[in-house]
């Protein structure tokens, strides 16, 4: 991974700044907390969060203590957004214009509840990131589907598997014609890191999402996260890419897929996987159609023919 | 109305190293430190020394430092009660 400046980033590159305390409520193996370790690393000190309803509104711990070390509101599922257009005009009137009020919300919360807000904020041009850590369900309140969920998916609403196909979020939002929008996934922390990075240094609304493998809700062993969310991408189930002012580019192995790299087989990632266990064969055909059909999707924009 | 205010502390959650069944141990003559455990340590219990430290109050035992090692120095054993 190249940086900003033209250097190659490594892991130990990273800084050691933590804003995540020992002693958190998350589960064993959450990929929440490592996003949100990376994420703030690259966001530094000078960040307000807004989190609703999700995993990290309990990750915080109990009152009167919280992890976080960084001043976060916690708000109302579906007002994550607007609470933070009233932050960033806050800040305006303050003139504090070295803070930056970052949404951190989960894939209810940006998919389904607060997909209205959000809309609101992207189109008023609010000053702000908006990052969502999609765990393709409703892990928080005991696993249900969302819009995320994707087909086949066992959840605890959806229990002879999803019928439906998940919505595309990034796509959604970057019809807003918004300067950044990216998606990223924990197993490729310098490529997580730069595109905040890269977000931090932007005006206007800004939009990440991260793919974040959950142990119990996806039904595998814990210490798996990130093997999870490294298949995910090889077998071509997450995509990475951003957007800048429009202009769509690939990154990471994702790229190297469309430069004629062979995708792994999805089987793979699915039988890793409890939720995917009863799946009968023309299940995974269908899978299958679909993954093709939004990869050609992709080499088209990729050939510059969309 | 009083506002709810949260103080940030470390082991808001209590000392979260008893949910543990399984303890990572490092073997430091194969350790390379290319970090990878402390990165991907969801807890925050691996910190950046001369070498990685890990801090068993707090680590809950998931096991992803051992599994993202490339040269298998962390190995995860049972404890002992």
């Amino acid at each position: 991974m190249v940086s900003n400046r033209g250097e190659i980033m490594a892991i130990k590159d990273l800084p050691t700044d933590e804003y995540i305390l020992k002693g958190h409520a998350a589960c064993p193996g959450c990929p929440a907390t490592i996003a949100l370790r990376i994420t703030l690393k690259a966001l530094g000190k000078k960040t307000i969060l807004i989190v609703p309803a999700c995993c990290s509104a309990v990750i915080q711990a109990l009152h009167p203590h919280t992890a976080f070390n960084v001043p976060t509101l916690n708000i109302a599922f579906e007002a994550s957004a607007a609470a933070a257009s009233g932050v960033a005009a806050a800040l305006k009137m303050l003139e504090k214009k070295d803070v930056l009020p970052v949404v951190w919300a989960g894939d209810g919360g940006s998919y389904d509840i607060g997909l209205q807000a959000l809309s609101g904020a992207l189109e008023r041009g609010t000053d702000f990131i908006y990052i969502c850590y999609n765990n393709q369900m409703y892990s928080n309140t005991g696993i249900q589907r969302s819009g995320a969920t994707p087909y086949g998916a066992w959840t605890t609403t959806t229990w002879t598997g999803k019928k439906e196909r998940q919505k595309e979020l990034a796509e959604i939002v970057m019809a807003h014609h918004i300067p950044y929008v990216a998606t990223a996934t924990i197993a490729y922390p310098e490529d997580l890191y730069e595109k905040m990075k890269k977000a931090k240094e932007m005006k206007g609304p800004r939009y990440i999402e991260i793919l974040s493998p959950c142990p119990p809700g996806w039904r595998f062993d814990m210490s798996k996260t990130v093997e999870m969310s490294k298949l995910a991408v090889e077998t071509g189930a997450w995509v990475l890419y951003e957007v800048i002012n429009g202009e769509l580019k690939f990154t990471g192995y994702s790229k190297r897929i469309l430069e004629g790299k062979e995708r792994k087989p999805i089987e793979e990632w699915l039988k890793m996987q409890g939720r995917f266990r009863h799946l009968k064969p023309e299940d995974i055909e269908e899978i299958k159609r679909q993954l093709d059909e939004k990869w050609e999707h992709y080499k088209k924009i990729y050939g510059g023919k969309e | 109305m009083k506002t709810a205010i949260s103080i940030p502390t470390e082991g808001a959650m209590g000392k979260t190293g008893t949910w543990r069944v399984f303890h990572p141990v490092i073997d430091l003559d194969k350790c390379i430190k290319c970090w990878r455990c402390w990165i991907f340590c969801p807890d925050a219990a691996i910190s950046r020394n001369e070498h990685p430290v890990i801090d068993y109050d707090y680590c809950k035992g998931c096991g992803i430092c051992s599994n993202v090692c490339p040269v298998n120095a962390i190995e995860m054993r049972r404890e002992e009660k």
